[in-house]
């Protein structure tokens, strides 16, 4: 599943002048329509954005308003299991889903750079349709920009995304309670190393695929057995230790978690060996960690379990009293450090 | 995974801490020398493990914190060339020199890269015809043979456009000195293992035999760093200083002889200053003649770039074990991974940056 697309096989790109896209395109005349046509309507047809008009106008159910913006600059925008064209979606879906909310809506604005193939934006959208199909969620209204070559790096998408949350849910950073027990959906680091070890050129003896996912339909899983979650967040930038350091800092509480637990799929544990990277500051896409009352973890790990994304979820650690504001870890020799939040990015080691 | 879960396995580390504990008698120092060793030990907080009678003291082997501050800044005016592609492993951008960083240098709009490998900067020579492409070559004896890989390879192909600011050390000199020292306190080393693996060991005889010091090249997982501890400790206790190997899946007593007949094609020893601790004879390697127009620090005349340090940054003392990072008054006050004053701050191999990640800590009652 990393770069033949069947989708791509049964839905040619859309025949025009042009294999790349020029200025022209995003000048707001013909050529934009043409694009818009032939390339964006296709895909995202629905009654809303086929108006076409500059805005678009929804009904909401009842409940309080969840929105949520990303912008999606990934180089390679092509990588193994996913591209920025689901990454976009994914993303975005989420960081609403996270708020346990169900997302509903999407707005989708591209920068396009002059000379970009027109058939590598055809099959970043054709990503994009299926996310959004897989996810439940619509494209509403849109923007596209074309800027000059070397302006931008091929093409930036961002995404905003609405849903609303139903009234008994209180989802937070800042509600964790000592003795709380902390879940991770599945294996960390997959997106962070397939992209990583991708732009390095660096091959495994199995692949490393980013986990690329929308999780809403676990949030909702999550929220039947356990409507009084505490936390959800999906560990993105900055990994695993970025996530459990904002709940311990938000909520004025420690974090303890066990290493013989942290679940690494043994490609992307060789490939941050080889890198000299901690797999706990790698970035996800398609995982969350959810902070859940005690006597509801196993029920809670039970319906991750049975869903798709979250076959490998584990009960990762807890909450404490103790080490305020602090993550710490229980290594595997039986004693305790500190896990810190990364600087910026992760520098790899000399030797 | 293989080569790794055996050497991370709690069971054989806690017999071998058994072993160690039924050992020791007296109180011991013994001196991890290479910073890769430290980052191990802390991370796996194996001095929380260790009996009391033994204390382990951080050397100067992180080759980011010894790399002297006049040679940052050198790097930073060749960087800040418009015709330069700057090349550097990743830990060495942070690394502040007088008024900035690489990172800084890459922000101001001049091209600065991280690379894995100094091939890969080679290989950007190749693509760049009209930049001049200059490599970082920072590091121990480890590092040394693919840097000079890169400038074999180089030469061999004419390439023009490619150099390399040297600045390596040896660890062999390095021991010397910090033996020689009245206020040394260090009885028992633990050898680099990867530096032996290329350097062998029979130059670590001499300096067991003179200074009467135990020295065991040792791996870098917990029960390799473990066992190292456990052969230290047992000479010790007997008496005895010989060199034992630890390291025995990496390590020969010749070390890699290829690879030290590249290193010896390509550079030649000379007298090197370490950061924090001054200059040490014979203890780094230059470009040989030959090589010059491999070499960036005479490609681009930078030889005349010599900065102070910060007076409030004990870095030196951290290095030559006499004091730790907790001990330094600056530390986590002015002195932190954000702002470091230090380049033992920066590198998470550097004492002060492991020391600030790990031990800010009350150990969980559960």
């Amino acid at each position: 599943m990393t770069t033949e697309f069947p989708e791509a096989l049964s839905c040619p790109v859309p025949k025009t002048n042009y294999d790349t896209v020029q200025m022209a395109h995003g000048a707001g005349g013909r050529l934009t329509a043409e694009l818009i046509e032939k390339f964006f309507l296709p895909r995202f047809t629905n009654t809303i954005l086929d108006q076409l008009d500059d805005h678009a106008i929804v009904h909401l159910p009842p409940g309080r308003l969840a929105v949520s913006t990303d912008s999606f600059v990934v180089d390679p925008i092509f990588f193994p299991g996913g591209d920025i064209g689901d990454l976009a979606i994914n993303g975005t879906v989420n960081d609403v889903a996270m708020s346990g909310a169900q997302p509903l809506y999407l707005t989708a604005a591209f920068v396009l750079e002059e000379g970009l193939p027109l058939a590598d934006l055809h099959r970043v959208l054709l990503s994009m349709e299926a996310a959004a199909k897989k996810a439940g969620v619509i494209i509403i209204t849109g923007d596209t920009k074309v800027v000059n070559r070397g302006q931008c790096d091929k093409m930036f998408i961002n995404t905003t995304g609405i849903g609303v949350v139903p009234d008994r849910i209180n989802i937070s950073a800042s509600n964790l309670k000592p003795g709380d027990k902390i879940i991770v959906s599945g294996t960390i680091a997959d997106h962070g190393m397939a992209i990583l070890t991708t732009r390095k050129g660096l091959s495994f003896r199995s692949q490393v695929a980013s986990d690329t996912a929308p999780l809403n339909e676990m949030v909702s899983s999550i929220l039947n057995v356990c409507p009084e979650v505490h936390a959800l967040r999906d560990p993105t930038r900055g990994g695993v230790a970025t996530t459990l350091n904002e709940f311990a800092a938000s909520s004025h509480v420690g974090i303890l978690i066990h290493e013989n637990r942290v679940p690494v799929k043994p490609a992307v544990r060789g490939a941050c060996e080889v890198l000299g990277l901690d797999p706990l500051l790698v970035a996800n896409e398609g995982k969350l960690i959810a902070v859940v009352p005690p006597e509801f973890a196993d029920p809670v790990l039970t319906v991750m379990q049975d869903n798709t994304q979250g076959k490998d979820a584990v009960m990762l650690g807890e909450v404490t009293s103790e080490n305020k504001n602090l993550v710490v870890m229980r290594t595997q020799m039986g004693t305790h450090r500190i896990i810190d939040m990364p600087l910026g990015e992760q520098l790899p080691r000399i030797c | 995974m293989k080569y790794l879960d055996e050497f991370r396995n709690p069971e054989i580390a806690h017999q071998i801490l058994g072993k160690i504990r039924a050992t020791v008698t007296r109180p011991w120092v013994i001196m991890e020398i290479c910073g890769g060793q430290t980052h191990s030990i802390i991370r796996n907080g194996i001095d929380q493990l260790l009996p009391e009678e033994i204390t382990l003291v951080h050397g100067p082997g992180c080759p980011v914190c010894v790399t002297p501050l006049e040679m940052i800044d050198q790097a930073i005016a060749i960087a800040s060339r418009s015709e330069v592609i700057f090349t550097s492993f990743g830990d060495m951008l942070r690394v502040p020199g007088s008024d900035k960083d690489l990172l800084q240098v890459k922000s101001e709009g001049f091209d600065v890269r991280t690379v894995y490998s100094p091939l890969e900067a080679v290989d950007q020579a190749r693509q760049n015809p009209g930049k001049e492409v200059v490599f970082f070559a920072v590091g121990f004896e480890t590092t040394a043979p693919g840097n000079a890989m890169a400038i074999h390879q180089a030469a061999q192909e004419g390439l023009t456009n490619f150099s390399e600011l040297v600045s390596h050390v040896l660890v062999p000199p390095a021991m010397e000195a910090l033996l020689s020292s009245p206020s040394n306190r260090v009885q028992g080393y633990l050898a680099a293992g990867h530096v032996c693996a290329v350097m062998g060991w029979w130059e670590y005889e001499p300096i067991a035999e003179k200074f009467k010091v135990p020295i065991v090249p040792t791996g870098f997982e917990p029960v390799d760093i473990l066992e190292g501890i456990l052969l230290i400790v047992e000479q010790l206790e007997a008496g005895k200083h010989d060199v034992v190997n630890q390291y025995l899946r990496a390590v020969k007593r010749n070390g890699n002889q290829p690879a030290q007949a590249l290193v010896n094609e390509i550079f030649e020893i000379t007298d090197r200053k370490w950061r924090g601790i001054g200059t040490i004879p014979a203890s780094g390697f230059q470009i040989r003649d030959q090589y010059a127009a491999f070499d960036a620090g005479r490609k681009f005349s930078v030889g005349d770039i010599h900065p102070n340090e910060s007076p409030d940054c004990i870095s030196g003392l951290v290095l030559q074990g006499l004091k730790k990072p907790i001990e330094c008054p600056a530390f986590d006050k002015i002195c932190t991974p954000q702002h470091p004053l230090g380049a033992t701050m920066v590198s998470s191999e550097g004492a002060c940056a492991a020391y600030y990640h790990y031990h800010k800590i009350r150990i969980p009652s559960a």
